[in-house]
């Protein structure tokens, strides 16, 4: 009786236990993402078709791919930080300050908007790594900061005239052979903002550490489970606290990319990000209980999201409020997914075990 | 000479050990400031506004005016807290939701009638009703599908100044009867703002609920230890959930008296960052925010504090719109003393000092 429960509940696990949990749910997200954009391409005509369609999403979101890989580093280590937006808002607005009223240099800038993310990843490491208090609130605390902080750094919005910085902003990479015809039959190159290359470095550089160096497995043993982490000889502390500089260095960049896409300081600026980084992340098949993720996953996660953005708004539902909804019940679905997800593995390791207890028994 | 100086050094330590100190402390020090600053902080005048009723004014005043429905959220808040171990970050998205409902049922389709379409009680039962389903649907993902809580509640932050537009199709309803607006303004007769009156109604009926219920037992021993209540015949799940849904009760409220106060909504702007005080509070409150044992009293006491914080710095000519970088300060202050590390560190200094005076009084 019981080696026939037991052979049904090896097969079982064959098909699903494979695939670790980070890959099916990323698997799952990336066929989301490719039924969606099958979905636009049939129900809303040969605009999803065009190449440039899809480099604009890539446009539009470098800055949070970005951000969102910073957000699942932390959230692979088991913690979260919810500062990103206020984080890129506080960059983008200091850094029009610096170009455009004390007529900086770009590279100034970009120290600056660097120097802000290491300070933020500085203080918030020490109070969640060191001091051990809860990530949420010493990140929810940093948020209200960055906010307050641009008001008071400049209160109105304005659009940047630093020359130097435009040029940057409006430098295109064309890419070859995906342009296409426009109405008139010209042809139009493909192209892409340099931040998205910024984002791809990211994303390449982040995949290589978190998959084969030391200092990223350690992310995974961290924030799978500490006790056993430390027991390993991990130092959880500073492991930790790397996850949040990492985390702050990457909102920094965010903050730029962001900022030159956007090329103007507003103190609402990327609000809301934050709220699609850990989305994004979550879709991606990284897990709030952390010591599962991917950066890859994160990525299609990001692009999944704009891409319904994308759709919805041209469904025709463009009032404002859609966004909202449609982000949050994407995250809600994700989020019961997930869970259930966890249940159901706990339920099957608990009963293999059982059934392996039972076999003990039996002899 | 040494056993009195020992007695009355047990006397301070039980006094600082004593749970309602914090908030008390933290009263004191913002007086004596104020005091020390400008003494005319404190004058109260009995005016007449503009209906002709006696009125009375000062910075007091609007300190337990505007404090009321923070008080009334710490309340829900302290309870989602110690028994959650989280805290909800969507009450001010949910006062959202609540004030554009009560509008919704008063004004009916028209957005600016001549009189109620229904009376105000009536709009009140439907706006608790739906408050508290945004409750019961935070709840449900805390305590069934085992969310972090501020990441289930993060579902209705994003999404839920979006849905309170919605429901009023982006409309901003004018209510022009006059006793809707007795709610958030004064009632005619009594010179003391209505709020405080309503949140004086809440707490006693929280205090007798604590009294005479096992609620308060229930919650603290769910917040304590969740796997020792489930072994005590409790069950966790459900009493998280209730947490949640008496929250929703108090946003709903809170909600009445933020849309009473302008008989309109804004909905970007209404209950703006009143969930960040909301935390404050209970952290000012003594209350530990990993769950456990709370205090309510000490709570709403913590509440009228950053009222009385908000109104010192906005006579300092803050901006509005900087306050919440300056409320950040006091809220890492606040938890990094309350870290449990920290705490260790400065009682083993304080033994430190106390060491070598001791050896002197021996010899």
């Amino acid at each position: 009786m019981s080696q026939k429960y037991l052979t049904a509940d090896k097969s079982r696990r064959s098909l699903l236990g494979n695939l670790s949990d980070t890959n099916l749910l990323m698997s799952i997200t990336i066929v989301v993402f490719i039924a969606m954009y099958l979905f636009a391409i049939l129900v809303l005509g040969s605009g999803f078709l065009k190449p440039q369609a899809f480099f604009n999403i890539l446009n539009a979101n470098a800055a949070l791919i970005i951000l969102s890989c910073g957000m699942t580093l932390v959230m692979i280590t088991g913690g979260i930080d919810i500062s990103l937006g206020g984080m890129a808002a506080l960059v983008s607005m200091s850094a029009a300050v610096y170009l455009d009223m004390h007529s900086g240099s770009v590279i100034g800038a970009i120290l600056i908007s660097l120097g802000i993310g290491l300070a933020f990843g500085l203080v918030q490491g020490y109070l969640v790594a060191y001091l051990d208090i809860q990530p949420f609130i010493v990140t929810l605390a940093g948020m209200f900061f960055a906010r307050g902080m641009t008001t008071i750094v400049n209160t109105n919005p304005f659009n940047v005239q630093n020359e130097a910085f435009v040029k940057l902003k409006d430098t295109r990479i064309t890419v070859p052979f995906l342009g296409s015809y426009n109405k008139r039959g010209e042809y139009i190159d493909a192209y892409i903002e340099i931040g998205v290359i910024v984002a791809l470095i990211v994303v390449a550089a982040l995949f290589v550490f978190l998959k084969w160096t030391k200092a990223g497995r350690n992310f995974y043993a961290v924030g799978g489970n500490k006790q056993s982490a430390l027991l390993l000889g991990i130092n959880v502390k500073r492991t930790t606290f790397l996850a949040y500089l990492m985390c702050g260095i990457l909102g920094g960049i965010g903050g730029f990319v962001y900022f030159m896409h956007v090329g103007s300081g507003s103190a609402t600026h990327a609000s809301g990000a934050e709220m699609n980084a850990i989305a994004s992340s979550i879709i991606g098949g990284t897990m709030l209980t952390g010591g599962v993720g991917n950066i890859v996953g994160t990525f299609f996660g990001v692009l999944s999201l704009a891409l319904i953005q994308n759709i919805v708004s041209s469904m025709g539902l463009d009032q404002a409020w859609w966004t909202g909804i449609t982000n949050a019940s994407m995250l809600c679905i994700f989020l019961i997914v997930q869970s259930v997800i966890i249940a159901r593995r706990k339920k099957a390791n608990l009963s293999s075990s059982r059934a392996a207890e039972a076999k003990g028994d039996h002899k | 000479m040494s056993n009195k100086t020992k007695t009355e050094g047990n006397i301070i330590t039980a006094l600082i050990r004593k749970q309602i100190f914090i908030p008390i402390a933290a009263l004191l020090i913002l007086s004596i400031f104020n005091l020390i600053v400008d003494p005319s902080f404190f004058k109260i005048t009995l005016g007449h506004n503009s209906d002709g009723n006696p009125v009375l004014t000062g910075n007091l005043i609007s300190i337990i005016d505007s404090g009321s429905e923070l008080a009334i959220l710490a309340i829900g808040m302290t309870l989602v807290t110690a028994a959650s171990r989280g805290q909800d970050i969507s009450v001010g998205a949910t006062i959202a939701i609540a004030g554009s409902v009560i509008l919704r049922v008063l004004c009916g389709t028209n957005s600016r009638p001549e009189e109620l379409q229904a009376p105000i009680i009536v709009a009140f039962l439907v706006c608790c009703l739906v408050a508290m389903a945004c409750g019961a649907f935070n709840g449900i993902l805390v305590s069934v599908f085992k969310i972090q809580p501020m990441v289930a509640t993060l579902i209705l932050f994003t999404a839920g100044r979006s849905i309170a537009a919605w429901i009023n199709n982006n409309e901003l309803p004018v209510v022009k009867d006059k006793t809707f607006s007795i709610f958030g303004n004064y009632i005619p007769g009594i010179p003391i703002p209505t709020p405080f009156f309503i949140a004086l109604a809440c707490f006693v009926i929280i205090a007798l609920v604590m009294k005479f219920t096992t609620l308060k037992l229930y919650v603290q021993s769910v917040g304590l230890n969740e796997q020792t209540s489930r072994l005590n015949g409790l069950n966790p799940a459900f009493i998280k959930f209730i947490t949640y849904v008496i929250l929703g009760l108090c946003v709903a409220v809170a909600g009445l008296i933020k849309v009473s106060r302008f008989s309109s909504i804004n909905y970007s702007v209404v209950a703006k960052d009143i969930e960040m005080d909301a935390i404050l509070a209970v952290a000012i409150g003594g209350n530990s925010l990993g769950g456990g044992k709370f205090k309510i009293s000490a709570s709403i006491l913590g509440a009228y504090v950053i009222q009385f914080l908000t109104t010192t710095l906005y006579k300092f000519d803050v901006n509005s719109e900087a306050l919440p970088a300056y409320k950040a300060v006091v809220v890492i202050a606040l938890v990094v003393l309350s870290a449990p590390i920290v705490r260790e560190k400065i009682t083993a200094l304080f033994k430190k000092f106390k060491s070598p005076e001791k050896a002197e009084s021996k010899s």
